[in-house]
């Protein structure tokens, strides 16, 4: 078994990509940004990889027992050399800086995905350890499982009930960090059907490594019927059920609430500020983060 | 009300077995220790030689011993965490609870940064600097023991951690508010942050220390840009001491107030702000690595310069990077949590930041190979070092610039990537750094050269220990494993984590290698005697006896120029016929041994225990036996001896033969 997965492993590695994680992208977004992964790791490499054979092979030419070599014990400056020195980083930063600036407006988590298709909100919670995902327009929630609609981009608002988590889908998405009074935006969108891991990239105390839950991107009609199920059974989610959902809980299995209470998402934004200072009321802590 | 505060007997784990045989191993071996010195009746010599010494060189030594100390202990928890995640896969859940993996890699990363790799920079600046510039000890003498002592306070509150309550749960960086009484109502986090401000406090000494020494006390002749460019890279490093320090003292002392008196800094409700404490603990987070790094570029300056038989190619352009990176230091730290949802002027722009500081550092690397180009390099077991930290460190400088473009870190933060990436650095930079000063400055300090063959062996095993236990983790970074997992699903990571795990008992193999090396090297030492200048080396530090009286220099230097020792040994070269010139000597004054820096420590252990452990009076007495120490060493009448020049021309006699020059 074991010999098995590092054969698979090593195959999969070989073939220039992962069975899954973020050389194996399933979205416009995660494509992009191993798109400026790659760019960004090759404008470095032409660099990088010179470097260290040059180290290599002057230090193995100007070796003392080589006598072919020179001993120039002046060689300590030249102006051309310096500026070369200087000029040859600074040239690759320019470029990568430029990959940076570019990236990090195009791929922002609040700037919506260019689509003909209605973009659906998903509003996340991170609790101890668990993820509740709220379909404020389908007025239905799920725990640790996602469903979304293939070819949709989904819209995320996301908060933590609890210490500071991130939200993280390798292949759909890079991460944003969910926290506790303040509201997080990231957007994703799944080009292909199937399944996809999701987690909390960030330590969160002892049932961290079990905060884990799935992605099923499925098609238009399945997501309806998906919704439609959804609606059918389980509980509400409201102040009580919540209260018992808050409780710390490790590796639960995922179940949805057919119901959702109405601004339930901003309520358990505003909560989180104001247990014990009401006066806060009028301060729009949604906003603090943005 | 309990006299001892929340301590009972319920702090020791004794119902863990592994924490109670990893105690019990450590009581045993500070037992042997104990045992064997008092076997030897060298009490009092450890007392009066080590112990109360001001001397620099001493109190660097010991500096030094303590970071080899705590990386054993840092480095068996790297090794548990290796083997936890080895077997941890796919429904299992190895050897190592949630709860004990936890408290595990908080104390390896706390343990790595401030009790391994602070102690051992410091220690190589305590060592060489003052030789290196040509002075008899630093500007505050009692201070740097004072430092000193309280660096091992903390790393001593550490190891109680394990034996008595536990450590914290939260990650060395302690990000609130997990850190917070809410979600770690233990003792562990008060453990974190007690050693955290009692060594903080030294390190911060330290910085004040070497800040005046280096501004102020350099040899007649020795101007700036005369200085080797280790003391540059430590200056810079001592400067970002002085004002990154403060920062984490603050936020610790801010967390301090949320657990211990109710404030809201950071917590969740009262308006306390998580983001704040994250950003203030990058801001001292980000200097500090290059507090880490530049010493230590400084002695790959040294080690390239000497061994390739030449001056250091481009002094100017290395002191103007050096000093680039200390200010830019303080621009970078944000990218430490780009996805934290900042908006994407304020990414880009910390991203870019990130890549400038990145262009002196790539000159540096470029000086070095012009430096060795032209030369004739000696293959000593310093130049393996810093060759192989050259090879390792554009790898790990690569990776950073990789992760300075947000989007990229948006999928590569968090992720054992990340550790593959500080690790590159700190194990490729300061790590290899480190030993490449050690095996660099040893026959200085003690007169001995260390043994060559062990020195390669341990070299190759740490050289490729590291890349079997750090290339998997970049590629498990790009599978989506993220950091701090005690168990994952997904059984394609295991033969990577198995081989990382191979990876580390190569390295473990290094360390081994190396405590051999030390032993082999004692044992052989009048084979390995030298004299003042062993490797023919071009900087003050060589130009007396090694090891160096106390007084370090009989006569005080004069330096006309870069490279001091160098150009006066080709200027005796030169007349080599006239008979040297007889040499007067002449009394000096010295500073007097103190106990100010052990008594102050220990009362700081006292304060530290009774503090994270809520016993009040015994907080009170610490502080007053601290407050009483630091009165008597402030109304103490003489502060310096005089050393008499019959002393001095004594010994300069018995060790002319060892002295070059």
């Amino acid at each position: 078994m074991r010999y098995r997965s590092l054969i698979l492993a090593l195959t999969s590695v070989a073939l220039g990509g992962c069975s899954e994680g973020i050389l194996d992208p399933k979205g416009p977004i995660a494509s992009a940004e191993r798109l400026i992964l790659f760019n960004s790791l090759g404008i470095m490499l032409a660099i990088v990889i010179p470097t260290i054979l040059a180290t290599l092979a002057v230090a193995f030419w100007f070796r003392s027992s080589n006598w072919r070599a020179s001993y120039q014990p002046d060689f300590t400056y030249s102006g051309r050399l310096e500026l070369l020195v200087w000029s040859i980083p600074a040239m690759t930063v320019l470029l990568v800086g430029g990959v940076a600036w570019v990236g990090a407006h195009d791929l922002d988590g609040r700037k919506p995905i260019d689509s003909t298709a209605t973009p659906i909100t998903v509003q996340v919670v991170s609790l101890d350890w668990k993820w509740l995902f709220i379909y404020p327009e389908q007025g239905i929630a799920s725990v640790n499982h996602l469903t979304v609609p293939v070819g949709t981009p989904i819209s995320f608002e996301l908060t933590s009930s609890t210490v500071m988590n991130s939200f993280f889908v390798p292949q759909l998405a890079g991460q944003i960090y969910t926290m506790s009074g303040m509201v997080t935006r990231l957007q994703l969108q799944a080009d292909h059907p199937g399944t996809y891991p999701g987690l909390s990239a960030m330590f969160s105390g002892d049932g961290f490594s079990d905060m884990r839950f799935t992605v099923d991107a499925v098609s238009n009609d399945k997501f309806a019927q998906w919704v439609n199920q959804a609606r059918e059974a389980g509980p509400v989610l409201d102040a009580r059920s919540y209260e018992d959902l808050a409780k710390p809980s490790k590796a639960i299995a995922p179940f949805t609430y057919r119901a959702v209470a109405a601004d339930f998402f901003s309520s358990v934004v505003n909560t989180a500020s104001m247990t014990d200072d009401q006066s806060q009321l009028f301060c729009s802590t949604s906003q603090r983060a943005e | 009300m309990n006299l001892l505060g929340k301590l009972d007997w319920s702090a020791i784990p004794l119902h863990e077995p592994i924490i109670m045989s990893a105690t019990v191993f450590m009581v045993l071996i500070v037992a042997v220790v104990l045992g064997f010195i008092t076997m030897k009746g060298a009490w009092l010599y450890l007392w009066r030689e080590w112990i109360t010494s001001v001397d620099h060189k001493r109190i660097g030594v010991m500096y030094i011993i303590l970071a080899l100390v705590m990386m054993l202990r840092g480095f068996s928890d790297a090794i548990m965490m290796r083997a936890q995640q080895a077997v941890a896969a796919g429904g299992a859940q190895g050897y190592l609870p949630p709860e004990h993996f936890d408290q595990i890699f908080s104390a390896h990363g706390t343990i790595m940064i401030f009790f391994m790799g602070m102690p051992f920079v410091v220690g190589l600046m305590n060592f060489a600097v003052p030789l290196q510039l040509g002075i008899r000890d630093v500007a505050f003498p009692t201070l740097n023991s004072v430092s000193f002592w309280l660096t091992a306070s903390g790393a001593l509150l550490i190891n109680i951690s394990l034996a008595v309550g536990e450590f914290s749960k939260a990650g060395w960086t302690g990000y609130a508010p997990l850190s917070e009484l809410q979600f770690s109502p233990g003792v562990g986090v008060d453990y974190y942050l007690w050693s955290l401000q009692i060594s903080g406090l030294g390190t911060l000494l330290a910085g004040v220390n070497f800040v005046t020494t280096i501004l102020k006390m350099r040899a007649p002749g020795m101007g700036y840009m005369r200085m080797p460019v280790f003391c540059w890279t430590s200056l810079a490093t001592n400067l970002l001491i002085v004002a990154a320090f403060p920062i984490l003292t603050a936020a610790l002392a801010m967390l301090l107030l949320d657990r211990y008196l109710g404030f809201h800094f950071f917590t969740l409700d009262g308006q306390g702000n998580q983001m704040l404490y994250v950003n203030l603990f990058w801001v001292w987070g980000h200097p500090e690595v290059y507090i880490l790094i530049l010493p230590l570029f400084g002695v790959f300056s040294e080690v390239i310069a000497t061994f390739s038989g030449k001056p250091l190619f481009g002094y100017r352009s290395m002191v103007a990077a050096t000093m680039a990176i200390c200010v830019l230091s303080f621009l970078v730290w944000l990218h430490h949590f780009f996805t934290m949802g900042a908006s994407a002027g304020v990414n880009g722009f910390f991203g870019v930041m990130t890549m400038i500081i990145a262009v002196p550092t790539g000159v540096k690397v470029f000086n070095w190979l012009f430096t060795m180009y032209g030369g004739r390099v000696r293959f000593s077991v310093p130049v393996l070092w810093a060759i192989g930290f050259m090879v390792t460190f554009v790898i790990g400088g690569m990776t950073g610039v990789l992760m300075a473009v947000p989007p990229a870190d948006f999928q590569l933060h968090n992720s054992v990537f990340l550790i593959a990436h500080f690790h590159n650095v700190i194990i490729g930079g300061v790590v290899f750094g480190a030993m490449a000063g050690y095996n660099y400055w040893f026959p200085k300090a003690f007169g001995f050269k260390l043994d060559e063959r062990w020195g390669r062996a341990s070299f190759w095993c740490w050289f490729i220990g590291f890349y079997l236990a750090f290339m998997p983790l970049y590629l498990l970074g790009l599978m989506g494993m993220t950091r701090r997992m005690q168990h994952y699903d997904d059984l394609t990571w295991q033969p990577w984590l198995l081989i990382a795990m191979v990876g580390t008992v190569v390295i473990l193999v290094g360390i081994v290698f190396q405590i051999v090396q030390l032993v082999v090297s004692i044992r052989a030492r009048d084979r390995l005697r030298v004299t003042g200048d062993p490797w023919n080396a071009r900087t003050l530090e060589w130009a007396t006896t090694s090891p160096p009286p106390a007084w370090n220099f009989a006569v005080q230097p004069e330096v006309a120029g870069i490279d001091a020792f160098w150009s006066s040994k080709q200027r005796a070269h030169a007349k080599q016929n006239t008979p040297a010139p007889t040499r007067k000597y002449e009394p000096i004054e010295m500073p007097k041994n103190s106990a100010t820096g052990f008594v102050t420590a220990f009362f700081a252990v006292v304060i530290g225990f009774a503090l994270i452990w809520h016993i009040w009076w015994m907080a009170a007495v610490g502080v007053f036996g601290a407050f009483v120490t630091l009165l008597a060493f402030a109304f103490r009448r003489h502060s310096e001896f005089e050393v008499p020049a019959e002393q001095i021309a004594r010994f300069e006699r018995a060790h002319q033969a060892g002295v070059a020059a």
